[in-house]
């Protein structure tokens, strides 16, 4: 079971998720109103978790489970797709509340309707590779 | 022995603190690093596309996508996640959101309805507990998606959520967690775009479409 591993890291995950309360609504319009360290707390803890950790991935102190030293690709330089794209995807996170990691988690959690939500955004992420020859980037 | 499980459920189920998203965060990294992925939540999306085949209609899905399978599995284990977290771990199933919210919320929805006490952490009533929320607030459910309401939050929301990820090359895991973890200017271009479009729609748009009654 190659795979399964995959499942536990996603387990964790979304169990921590939700026990963070990140998969509210409530806690989004909370954020987005600054009413709460809450939310930024999470982003900041976990980005500073995350650089800590990438450093000793990419300095090699950490070598992957081949004994290799992980790859980090860097982000194209495109920087119209960084700020449409991104005021677009802010809109959908704010007018939901619910960003594309916790949508699985609330399918899981049993909020049926969010299959509705995946759905929607399946035809969003199509529509982007439809027009994408046609948008600034 | 059964005494101990009990007592580290209802320690578990407490509400967890800010600084434990650090720690989960942090190991979700870690092991993804360690078998030499990454984190990005909203490449599912793609994948799933392409395995619908609309590989035969953009090029943009016209890849390996079966290499992927890996990061469904991701996805699928956060729906096993939030399920045992919910059911199992879930506490008093509220949003322990500050004063100041509850009462903005109360304002956008013009009646007093929400209280530290009946704030569930989705927008729905509370399946675990079986306890409803007020109407105004029940958003999340099928019925919901039979209103004018409904359908612009939930497939408006999700439409822009696919579009915008793609179109900015990652979401909040790609580029909120991951990419300025890896200090890429292009995901704090990306994350500063997030919080722009956010806040215009819910200081300008989402009060007005939380009022549609139809």
């Amino acid at each position: 079971m190659k795979l399964f591993k995959y499942i536990i890291i996603g387990f964790i995950f979304g169990f921590g998720m939700w026990k963070l309360e990140a998969v509210s609504t409530f806690r989004i319009i909370e954020m987005f109103h600054f009413q709460s360290f809450h939310m930024y707390g999470i982003i900041i803890t976990g980005v500073i978790m995350g650089l800590i950790i990438t450093q000793l991935f990419k300095k090699g102190k950490i070598k992957t489970s081949k004994g290799e030293v992980h790859q980090f690709a860097d982000k194209s330089h495109e920087w119209k797709r960084y700020i449409f794209g991104g005021i677009i995807f802010g809109m959908g996170w704010a007018l939901t509340g619910v960003c594309s990691g916790m949508m699985f988690v609330l399918v899981g959690s049993g909020y049926t309707i969010f299959i509705a939500f995946i759905g929607a955004a399946m035809l969003g992420t199509f529509a982007y590779g439809y027009f994408r020859k046609s948008l600034p980037h | 022995m059964n005494e101990t499980v009990l007592k580290a459920q209802e320690f578990i189920s407490q509400p967890w603190p800010w600084w434990m998203g650090g720690i989960v965060i942090g190991f979700t990294l870690y092991l993804l690093f360690k078998f030499n992925k990454e984190f990005g939540l909203s490449a599912n999306l793609r994948i799933m596309c392409a395995a619908d085949g609309a590989g035969h209609y953009s090029d943009f899905f016209d890849f390996d996508w079966g290499k992927q399978g890996w990061n469904l599995m991701v996805a699928l284990g956060a729906m096993f996640g939030g399920y045992i977290a919910a059911n199992y771990f879930g506490g008093d199933g509220l949003a322990h959101v500050s004063e100041a919210t509850i009462n903005t919320l109360n304002q956008i929805s013009g009646e007093n309805s929400l209280t530290t006490e009946n704030v569930h952490v989705v927008p729905g009533r509370d399946l675990v507990l079986g306890v409803g929320i007020p109407e105004f607030w029940n958003l999340y459910s099928w019925k919901s998606l039979f209103t004018l309401r409904g359908l612009i939050i939930i497939l408006g929301g999700g439409f822009l959520v696919g579009f915008g990820a793609r179109y900015a090359g990652g979401c909040t895991s790609g580029h909120a967690i991951s990419g300025i973890a890896n200090l890429q200017l292009p995901s704090l271009v990306a994350v500063i775009g997030f919080f722009i479009g956010g806040l215009i729609m819910t200081w300008l748009f989402l009060p007005y479409i939380l009022r549609i009654a139809i």
